[in-house]
């Protein structure tokens, strides 16, 4: 099946209008809960400086944090597998899980392994994963992709978790009580906790200095899945590294904030050196960060600490769902990261936004998403991936813009010149025109009046 | 009335009327005039002027605004400053007009173009006027201006909080002045996005709509026409009482 294109799955999110607001609004009052948090702290724009600071400098001297990282982590008994990308990570993670002779695997939250398509690729081997995080185990069940970074399962009300509990727990159907849906989902994830014997995590911040990684959540599934196991394997971009144990301070109190509005996470876990009998595997993956590393423009897009604020802030993600950005990470940072991966499969998502430069704004680490939005416009351009009747109506605008003589007898032509606007052709094939009505065309233009009037 | 006109006497002002403000709404690039020539300006309207190139710029196509440009800085050259009544297009200009041939006077165009209600603020200082508009309005605060100009604070930052706009509306009399619930989300115009995108962008125009009027107002004003006449062909086709007016019309006073 082709995947639709932003414009057309957002459209189709659409038509369904009261659960678009619904959507709108709970990212909103997310949002809002951001923008307590922040006020509270008259330190917040400083906050957001060092972290940017931090997160340049480490960028800029990775391969030095990465080697130290390495060094100290295999010195405190870890592990420590390179992936140059997807597919190495997830054969890494399998001939993990068949040395082991492992069956049951349990999985908090991480991005990373969403971006390497990992369940999938175990799952084709015959390995079944259990997402713990609420919210993913709820969009697994339904065989869907997490629709938002921090809450998966955003685009979901309570009566559709209701009777995917029905449908795979057994939970009472019809019932929609919060309360009693967690407890169905608390005993059905005790069970594979207490039984896993292998437990992947995400890597939040890894820190160079000590070896050690700090793993944040708020149900505390990562901490349950890796106790118990015997085998931990936490998965990480290489962009997740910095330099010491005192930047968390300022990592820390920005992450929560700006995702949630709680102060902190409820779980901030640090994870340093295996526990007597268990064995602790990092895997560093670059899948497309080199790369992505190498581009002056998009470089610092690798600054991203995964917060979803620029998800919550922006109009047209709230209006459209993450599904419709179909990519592992959606939203204003995911339209900046995925061309990179594949400027192809994803060239439609640096235009689906207005530029409005919100997303830049509520960014913990300061990247400028909007201007790398428009970069990347120009570059999908110049490489051929915008399609070419788009491409044929601005070359005809260019010129004419260029030229003031055809400029103006457009103009007067009948004003001709509305061919140059997309939105003011009066029929049903113009996307203006289909719920909006076109400005009046006045008897005279500006200059017309200017030349009668005012010039002397 | 314009303490200090007799000031600004020898301020030679370039009056930049976006393209589609000439073709449509020529009220207002009037308005613009005036408004400038009250305050003691000496504005002249280059007559060979046609765009800021920003429509080809957002869609990816910057490479092909080169003549456009060219085109601009022919025109604007030799102005101490250059006025226009749309944040979005004096944004664009700010940022990336260029001309290989005339770097120099690219980059004096660059720094002295001024948005309107910013030039009346921050250049012009007024703070007085003589005019009334004895009517319920909201105001849109439009994403290019804000973010961009900082034509006003922005909600996401942690930052004492102002408004040119508001200041300049503030001196109105009769008028008066309601913000939307989301103070300055976007209204979804875009440029291109507005055709390409078109669900989300007129869902998002519709939103801010409903939130002036929650607000019972009679008119939508801004600085930023392009975003003013995505939400009047939505109030149109909807039917609806509220009007949509550029904020040069209300501070001109002929509105």
């Amino acid at each position: 099946m082709k995947t639709l294109t932003h414009a057309q799955a957002a459209e189709q999110f659409i038509s369904d209008g009261p659960r678009t607001d619904w959507h709108n609004d709970t990212l909103w009052f997310v949002r809002q809960k951001r923008d307590k948090a922040a006020h509270g702290l008259p330190e917040w724009e400083q906050l957001r400086e060092w972290a940017s600071q931090i997160k340049n400098h480490s960028l800029s001297n990775l391969d030095q944090y990465l080697i130290e990282f390495e060094k100290n982590a295999v010195a405190n008994g870890v592990t420590v597998h390179w992936a140059a990308n997807g597919e190495e990570h997830n054969r890494i993670v399998y001939d993990i899980i068949q040395k082991n002779n492992i069956r049951k695997i349990v999985k908090s939250k991480s991005m990373l392994t969403e971006e390497c398509g990992m369940n999938e690729f175990l799952h084709a081997k015959g390995i079944d994963i259990v997402d713990t995080d609420l919210g993913e185990r709820i969009v697994q069940f339904r065989k869907e992709a997490p629709s938002h970074i921090v809450l998966p399962a955003i685009h979901l009300k309570k009566k559709d978790v209701s009777d995917t509990f029905h449908e795979h727990l057994h939970s009472e159907k019809g019932n929609n009580d919060p309360q009693y849906l967690t407890e169905a989902a608390r005993q059905h994830l005790r069970e594979k906790f207490v039984e896993s014997e292998l437990a992947i995590t995400g890597v939040n911040f890894a820190v160079a200095e000590t070896g050690g990684f700090v793993v944040c959540t708020n149900e505390g599934n990562a901490d349950m899945g890796t106790h118990a196991a015997k085998i931990h394997i936490a998965c990480m971009g290489f962009e997740k590294v910095i330099p010491k144990a005192e930047h968390l301070a300022v990592f820390l109190r920005l992450l929560a904030r700006s995702a949630t509005g709680q102060p902190i996470t409820t779980y901030s876990s640090h994870f340093q050196k295996p526990r007597e009998g268990q064995q602790m595997h990092i895997v560093i993956v670059d899948n497309g960060r080199t790369k992505q590393l190498g581009r002056a423009d998009f470089r610092n897009s690798l600054k991203c600490i995964r917060c979803a604020a620029c998800f919550n802030t922006c109009p047209v993600y709230r209006r459209s769902g993450g599904h419709s950005y179909h990519t592992a990470v959606a939203g204003p940072i995911g339209s900046i990261l995925n061309p990179n991966i594949d400027m192809r499969a994803n060239a439609d998502l640096p235009f689906a936004s207005t530029l409005c430069g919100s997303c830049s704004n509520v960014c913990p680490v300061k990247i400028n998403i909007h201007e790398q939005l428009w970069k990347w416009r120009q570059v999908l351009v110049a490489e051929g991936y915008v399609d070419t009747t788009k491409k044929i109506g601005l070359k005809g605008m260019a010129f004419v813009l260029a030229h003031p003589s055809v400029y103006r007898l457009a103009g007067r032509a009948g004003r001709a010149v509305m061919r140059l606007f997309p939105f003011v052709l009066n029929n049903k094939l113009n996307p203006w025109y289909k719920q909006r009505e076109m400005p009046a065309p006045p008897k005279q233009s500006f200059r017309d009046w200017y030349i009668k009037n005012k010039k002397s | 009335m314009w303490p200090k006109a007799n000031k600004n006497e020898h301020m030679k002002v370039g009056l930049f009327i976006p393209c589609y403000i000439d073709q449509f709404y020529p009220q207002i690039g009037i308005a613009t005039l005036e408004l400038l020539e009250k305050s003691g300006c000496d504005v002249s309207f280059p007559l060979n002027q046609t765009c800021c190139g920003q429509p080809m710029a957002n869609s990816g196509f910057a490479a092909l605004s080169k003549d456009c440009d060219k085109n601009f800085v022919a025109n604007f050259r030799g102005f101490d400053y250059v006025v226009g009544p749309s944040g979005s297009c004096v944004l664009h200009l700010k940022e990336h007009l260029k001309d290989d041939q005339h770097p120099g006077e690219a980059e004096y165009i660059r720094q002295h173009v001024y948005e309107l209600t910013e030039f009346m603020v921050d250049i012009l200082k007024v703070d007085h006027l003589d005019v009334s508009f004895p009517h319920k309005v909201g105001l849109h605060t439009s994403c290019h201006g804000q973010r961009g100009l900082h034509v006003a604070s922005m909600s996401e930052l942690v930052a004492p909080e102002f408004s040119k706009p508001e200041k300049l509306l503030g001196m109105v009399k009769g008028l008066e002045l309601s913000k939307p619930a989301r103070q300055d989300e976007c209204c979804g115009f875009g440029g291109t996005f507005c055709v390409f995108e078109e669900a989300v962008s007129v869902k998002m125009g519709k939103d801010r709509i409903a939130e002036h009027e929650a607000n019972g107002v009679e008119y939508i004003t801004g600085y930023d026409e392009s975003c003013l006449m995505h939400l009047e062909g939505i109030l149109k086709r909807d039917g609806s009482k509220i009007k949509a007016i550029h904020i040069a019309e209300i501070l001109n006073g002929k509105a």
